[in-house]
């Protein structure tokens, strides 16, 4: 090959030994976007080559040359209700497989993993409820689904892994969910898609794929040694959440031990469903969130707490199951306020690492 | 009986003493014409100049990505370039693309009136768009805008020190120009049709500007509202859009696209409306289901307001709210399916020729349905989640507004180019240009689906090396696009000497616009016409050469 730069054949061939058109399939939803994709794909390809057959044999047909004097139709009802009907079915068809895969996308299973990311101007921050933290790096086992809840702290970013056809973006003020099952070892990409400023394609990293064995190595080499419910719980105690919410009779405040999941009646008379989306916001603008027979009286943590104090509190009041630690805690603040530092043995929050659902 | 002034055949035609350009003289005449054949060269001159600032901007971002670093421009400056790429293509150069100048030439002369319903309107629409474009060049000359075109609040309004406040403000006064330019036409359609023009026999140029203007007076107005909206939050802070304070970011997305998905069906409808013409035309035969195309027209204009919630699947939407948006969004693909195959078997049993507007509307037809069937890809709420923010939405939306719209604009240009000049264009070097535009064109944007299937984000100045191949090959079409687009701007400035004189209807095409003089008078017509023929009536052409001919003979 002399007569070819030799770095544009190198590059060439380099190319054409990993020329590709769809990332690696390393999900378990992979492969049925993927046979979504091929089904549109060849839909599509039929439905070109059908428009250039009739234009091209048209045009060599009905030429000026071959046909001098044109034929005047009006049109055909008939023929006008078969390219009405027969893409409508096609596109209905799509419409009806992608909702089923849409929905299968963003319905997490019950028994997925649980992962906290945030997502901030320009890095992922991604927090293992056992008190894992990684940033522009997501490392997780494999055949496990693993769900994760995102959130943005500043504007707008997108959780992109194309490896595992899966993206959701991250929104300030709201938490957005997604799973997904990775079914391949490795390490695979992961993107900010939706553009958040300056170092916007700089906000990548890698999502690792684990056997469970080396998963778990990873689980203990990584902690931090305080998980997600124990951070909560040194900030619940610490804005003096526990001040009001400790569970006795009289107290100001709901008691929180077992809320997550149940369905709460608010003051408007309004039902809500405990999620950590509602544990969010009736903590950040409390008076928008009055449960039935309380007083408006809790002042808003807005700007007090950061996204990843929040996710811990939710993380902790997600697995509070008894008020017992609460009252200890409150008790012990009020004997001897340097105690308060007591170490998480018996906690409900202890049997981190794997999420607890009730 | 017919009033319509006949002049001599082509090989003896003079360009009329009397006409638009020559009725009056002096810059002035120009600024302040009331004229809307004027007002549309005014347009014309000003979308191709910024036309030719976004295409150089595109250029810059094409040369960035020839590698994967970031080596040619910084980030912050990579992301004002595509920013401003994409404000200046879409509100200074697509929206009023054909609507504008061609539509604002024709309608008038299609319905056989003498002028719009507003003619200072017309003209005053102009000097927004002006003031909208000079603003914009400011603050792009002063810093310029990183937001990217679609202002994404909070990074808009809370994250960002660059000109949003400006261009905000350019965009929104811009946005007047459209809605007035709509206004005039929704008007001039209902009320200004010559006598016997019924609505069933208007060009199909004028259903769809019809139903782009119906766009433009419903759409923009919200348009305005976000933009407002963000310019307050920006320097009072006043919170609809900020979570801390109670507001919501998704409003802005509603509210943003709630126009800007209508302002796709703006800018390709009149497209559209210009494809009809051409394919009739070149093959000398009634466009091939009249009133399927004309509604479909209208029913894109309809549905294409209920379908913006696709831009946000993945967005934290509700899960049953996609699955509305999704199928009305496969409904709104329907009637471009529709289209589609009206002016494939409008070419059946016609008597076809290749002139260079034939050409590009053949590209509008092949990109355009690329453009369209990867629209339902998108369209599909499952595999939009794998799609979108990639390279494939870039990909798609330029095969549409590209390889769609800029094909369509650039076959009525060559269409109407002796109709508004009574000069021919060189038809070789056209079509060369032509051939070279679709070739580059699909060099450009094809390898971008395949980038946005392997996962590449846009909007990224720097990516992983393994996506460079692609790129590479992308920035060599663009390469070749460009040559594509160089060669009408200056082949058509040397037909306004050196063309051929075109006479009154060197295409032998049916419209009322064919039947004056090339260029037209300023009043247009010497008499208000009567009509009487169909739209697309060739046989009526041809009783009339016939009695033309016994007229002189």
């Amino acid at each position: 090959m002399d007569h070819i730069s030799p770095v544009l054949w190198q590059f060439l061939v380099k190319w054409l030994t990993n020329f590709a058109v769809i990332p690696p399939e390393a999900s378990k939803v992979a492969p049925q976007m993927d046979a979504l994709l091929l089904f549109m794909t060849l839909v599509s390809l039929v439905g070109l080559v059908l428009v250039i057959f009739l234009v091209v044999t048209f045009s060599i047909l009905y030429r000026r040359e071959r046909h001098p004097v044109a034929t005047q139709i009006e049109g055909s009802t008939l023929l006008e209700a078969t390219w009405t009907i027969i893409p409508l079915g096609l596109f209905l068809v799509m419409f009806v497989w992608g909702s089923v895969l849409y929905f299968r996308i963003y319905t997490p299973p019950p028994n997925a993993m649980q992962v906290y990311v945030v997502g901030k101007q320009w890095m992922w921050k991604a927090e293992h409820p056992g008190g894992q933290h990684e940033i522009n790096s997501l490392h997780v086992p494999i055949n496990q689904p693993v769900q994760l809840t995102l959130i943005s702290q500043d504007v707008f970013h997108s959780f992109s892994m194309p490896a595992f056809r899966v993206k959701r973006e991250a929104i300030p003020g709201r938490y957005t969910t997604v799973w997904f099952e990775a079914t391949e070892t490795g390490t695979f990409h992961l993107f900010c898609s939706q553009y958040c400023g300056t170092a916007h394609s700089a906000m990548i990293g890698d999502i690792v794929v684990m056997s469970p064995e080396n998963y778990k190595k990873w689980l203990q080499s990584s902690t931090s040694g305080v998980s997600l419910a124990q951070d909560g719980e040194r900030l619940f105690a610490s804005l003096s959440c526990s001040a009001c919410h400790n569970g006795t009779p009289g107290a100001r405040g709901p008691n929180l031990a077992g809320v997550y999941g149940s369905t709460l009646t608010l003051s408007d008379g309004q039902k809500v469903t405990v999620d950590d989306a509602y544990l969010r916001q009736a903590i950040l603008n409390p008076s928008a969130h009055i449960t039935q027979g309380y007083s408006p009286i809790m002042p808003t943590y807005q700007g007090q707490v950061s996204e990843e104090g929040l996710f811990s509190l939710v993380e902790y009041i997600k697995n509070l199951d008894s008020n017992y630690r609460i009252k200890q805690t409150t008790t012990t603040t009020e004997l001897a306020p340097v105690a308060t530092a007591a170490t998480p043995a018996a906690s409900p929050a202890a049997n981190n690492g794997k999420v607890s659902h009730e | 009986m017919s009033s319509i002034v006949s002049l001599p055949d082509q090989s003896t035609a003079r360009i009329p003493k009397r006409n638009y350009l020559t009725n009056e003289n002096g810059i002035l005449s120009w600024l302040l014409t009331g004229d809307h054949k004027r007002i549309a060269i005014l347009y014309l001159i000003s979308i191709t100049f910024f036309f030719f600032i976004g295409g150089a901007l595109a250029g810059l971002i094409r040369l960035e990505l020839l590698t994967p670093q970031s080596d040619l421009m910084a980030a912050d400056t990579y992301n004002k370039v595509f920013s401003m790429h994409g404000i200046v293509m879409i509100f200074l150069f697509l929206v009023p693309s054909v609507p504008a100048t061609l539509g604002n030439f024709l309608i008038p002369i299609m319905v056989g009136a003498k002028d719009l319903a507003f003619p200072k309107i017309n003209l005053l629409s102009w000097y927004l768009y002006m003031i909208g474009g000079c603003l914009t060049l400011w603050a792009m000359i002063t810093g310029g805008v990183d937001t990217g075109w679609t202002f994404t609040t909070p990074l808009s309004t809370h994250y960002v020190n660059t000109n949003v406040v400006t261009t905000g403000l350019a965009i929104f006064i811009a946005g007047f120009a459209s809605i007035f330019t709509g206004l005039n036409f929704i008007v001039t359609i209902h009320r200004m049709r010559a006598p016997g023009m019924t609505w069933f026999k208007l060009p199909l140029f004028v259903w769809s500007n019809y139903a782009a203007s119906i766009l433009m007076v419903l759409g923009t107005p919200v348009l305005a509202i976000a933009l407002v909206l963000v310019v307050l939050e920006r320097t009072i802070g006043i919170g609809v859009f900020d979570p801390t304070k109670g507001g919501d970011p998704l409003l802005f997305q509603h509210l943003f696209w709630f126009y800007s998905h209508p302002a796709v069906y703006i800018m390709i409808l009149p497209g559209m409306g210009v494809i009809s013409e051409v394919i009739s035309t070149f093959s000398r035969k009634r466009v091939f289901g009249y009133s399927a195309v004309a509604f479909s027209s209208v029913a894109i204009a309809v549905f294409g307001f209920f379908v913006w919630e696709h831009h946000m699947f993945i967005m934290g939407v509700s899960n049953y709210s996609t699955l509305v948006f999704s199928l009305l969004t496969m409904l709104v693909a329907v009637p471009s399916a529709i289209k589609i195959f009206n002016w494939a078997f409008t070419l059946y049993k016609g008597s076809i020729t290749f002139e260079t507007p034939m050409l590009y509307a053949f590209g509008f037809m092949g990109l355009f349905t690329i453009g369209g069937l990867t629209g339902v890809f998108l369209g599909s709420s499952g595999t939009d989640i794998h799609l979108t923010e990639t390279y494939f939405i870039v990909a798609h939306f330029h095969f549409v507004m590209v390889g769609g719209m800029l094909m369509a604009f650039l076959a009525g240009i060559h269409f109407w180019w002796p109709k508004l000049t009574g000069r021919m264009y060189p038809e070789k070097i056209s079509q060369l240009a032509a051939v070279v535009t679709f070739i580059g064109f699909n060099f450009t944007f094809f390898p971008q689906f395949l980038l946005g299937m392997l996962g590449m984000p846009r909007r990224y100045a720097a990516y992983p090396p393994e996506f460079q191949v692609l790129n590479v090959f992308s920035t060599a079409g663009a390469t070749i696009l460009g040559v594509g687009y160089l060669l009408p701007i200056l082949y058509l400035i040397w037909s306004l000497k050196y063309g051929k004189v075109a006479g009154n209807n060197p295409w032998q095409a049916t419209g009322l616009e064919w039947q004056i003089q090339s260029p037209p008078l300023t009043e247009n017509f010497i008499e208000i016409p009567v009509v009487t023929q169909d739209a697309y009536d060739y046989e009526w052409l041809e009783r009339q050469k016939e009695r033309e001919v016994t007229q002189v003979g």
